[in-house]
């Protein structure tokens, strides 16, 4: 072991003693206000380094956002379609309206006394009577086939009484019973209750629902994965910057914000861009629907994302471009040795 | 400071690369770690900065237990030293300032802080007035310069270095030697790995000797 013959250093003498602390811990550096600042830009920093990332490679970044966008859109586009279809369902729902299509040889006069002591009883709320002449007039508006009718020589159709039953009369039973006595008065060819239809319709929608649940679910894994591969990209071609962060005692927190912060703009960026596609594709459809709507009795409007919709949407694709980017990183950082 | 405990390393493909290692490294002291290419010289600085682990005996850094350390531990155990590396390990894209700056960035220090001290140890290394270049804009010698910058930019105890006179000629070498002597004479332990043999015997410090993994003399 030698020692000495430090000469040259003494020489050259003149360096400040430094004041090096050997029990430098987590909480070297500054006093609590400096670091908490410290720690406030390092979070800016990563916020806007990682957004100035993406649009550094403009065409990469677009191409992934647009496949999110896409994918976000079908998924939030499908639910809106069931939100718009339960609506439509849900103003039917209170009509639980009977019609009453009467024999051909009844006359309209006849009819009238039988909607009048229908509208006696008391289980009944209102009653309509759609004579034949009203019937094809209605049929030549709307139907399309005006033309095609007039050339007919008489009148197919036939008188139809509409019944609304009193709301109290809710329970299937006294419906059915209702409908049974109505069927059997001898004017009576047929007697619907049109609420059946809609049942039909509210099964076909609830499967429709439970559908666009697991379609957003899907979706939803897509967009994980999407997302999760573009950071996983990102991380190869800064895996010199990691491993050199790692050699000088970064921890696996410190490498890990700015990837969390790019996960969140690319999914940000994309639940913006499919909200948008979304209303886009509304627009588009909104002047058929409401001329659709106007054809019928011109209740149904069509529902756009709601205020909470859309705070949703841009809300879990944000997350979810976090929680892949976290899992990712984690996973290779655990693969990546420093050197 | 530094103490090596009957250290061995063994590499599955390669069998032992060190073998019952054992030195103490007192606080202050400045060594040179000499031996042939292969004899084991980055393996052993791998092993005082965590990136590899001993398979048997014990690593003591100031007291404390490296080779049994906590992998989340292993940060603030690097943040103790300042390691510096034959291939400098700079980061191309960004500039001489925020190489420097890096290691107190990750510990947290304000940004009055880190100008303060990165203006220091650049001023240290003579690299002042070069803070806004980037690294393939200087030459072998600047970037070692830089690395080193980055090693005591933290005021570490201890300085360990991987052959940095590697690829510099002999009048940048002893000026980076005499740099290592500055930090020694302000109280940092030293451990250089070279097999310049010409400058340790010059130097006359220390020198621990390895020879096919083993310490042949200290
Ligand atoms: N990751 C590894 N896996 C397997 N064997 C390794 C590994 N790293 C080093 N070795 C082996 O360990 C031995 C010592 O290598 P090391 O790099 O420590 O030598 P060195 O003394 O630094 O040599 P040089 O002066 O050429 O840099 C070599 O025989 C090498 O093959
Ligand atoms: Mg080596």
């Amino acid at each position: 072991m030698k020692q000495g013959n430090k000469n040259y250093i003494r020489k050259n003498a003149p360096v400040k003693p430094v004041r090096h602390d050997v029990r430098q811990t987590k909480t070297a550096g500054g006093n609590f206000i400096d670091k908490l600042h410290a720690y406030r830009d390092l979070h800016a920093h990563a916020l806007f380094s990682s957004l100035g990332r993406l649009v550094a490679s403009p065409f990469t970044s677009i191409m992934t956002i647009a496949v999110l966008a896409i994918a976000i859109s079908l998924a939030s586009g499908f639910y809106i379609l069931v939100v718009n279809l339960q609506q439509l369902t849900g103003s039917l729902e209170t009509s639980n309206q009977i019609s009453l299509f009467l024999r051909d040889d009844v006359s309209d006069s006849h009819a009238n006394k039988l909607a009048d002591s229908i509208r006696q009883n008391p289980d009944v709320q209102s009653v309509k009577l759609i004579t034949r002449e009203q019937g094809l007039a209605e049929f030549q508006t709307y139907s399309g086939f005006g033309a095609a009718i007039n050339a007919l020589e008489n009148n197919p159709l036939p008188i139809v009484i509409q019944v609304l039953p009193k709301n109290s009369l809710e329970d299937k039973q006294g419906l059915e019973s209702l409908l049974k006595n109505f069927q059997q008065s001898p004017e009576v060819d047929l007697a619907q209750v049109d609420l059946q239809w809609i049942e039909r319709l509210q099964s076909i929608l609830e499967v429709a629902r439970l559908f666009a649940i697991l379609l957003n679910l899907m979706l939803g894994l897509a967009v994980l994965f999407v997302i999760g591969n573009t950071v996983r990209l990102e991380l190869h071609t800064r895996r010199d910057e990691v491993a050199i962060a790692k050699l000088v005692g970064a921890t696996n927190s410190f490498i890990l914000r700015p990837f969390l912060y790019s996960g969140f703009w690319i999914g940000f960026i994309s639940g913006v861009s499919a909200w948008f596609i979304v209303n886009v594709l509304m627009l588009i459809l909104r002047q058929p629907v409401e001329k659709l709507s106007g054809l019928y009795d011109g209740s149904f409007h069509l529902l756009f994302l709601s205020f909470t919709d859309t705070l949703a949407l841009i809300f879990v694709s944000s997350v979810l471009g976090v929680i892949s980017s976290w899992f990712v990183v984690i996973y290779q950082l655990r693969q990546l040795k420093p050197e | 400071m530094l103490k090596f405990d009957n250290v061995t390393k063994r590499y599955p493909e390669t069998g032992d690369v060190l073998r019952n290692i054992s030195f103490h490294l007192r606080h202050a002291e400045m060594a040179f770690l000499a031996g042939h290419s292969g004899a084991g010289k980055s393996t052993l600085l791998k092993l005082i900065a965590t990136m590899e682990r001993c398979s048997r005996g014990q690593i003591l850094l100031d007291g404390q237990d490296l080779s049994h350390a906590k992998e989340k531990q292993l940060p603030f155990i690097r943040r103790k030293m300042g390691i510096i590396y034959q291939d400098y390990k700079l980061l191309q894209d960004r500039t001489v300032f925020d190489n420097v700056a890096l290691p107190l960035v990750i510990a947290g220090y304000g940004h009055h802080e880190i100008t303060r001290r990165v203006r220091a140890a650049l001023d240290k290394v003579s690299l002042s007035g070069k803070e806004k270049k980037y690294p393939f804009a200087l030459s072998g010698g600047e970037q070692q310069r830089v690395g080193i910058a980055r090693a005591v930019v933290n005021k570490p105890p201890i300085i360990i270095a991987d052959e940095p006179t590697g690829n510099l000629d002999p009048e940048l070498s002893a000026e980076i030697m005499f740099l290592f002597g500055q930090f020694q004479q302000v109280g940092v332990t030293v451990l250089i790995a070279s097999h310049d043999i010409s400058l340790i015997t010059q130097l006359n410090h220390r020198v621990l000797k390895l020879d096919h993994g083993q310490l042949i003399s200290s």
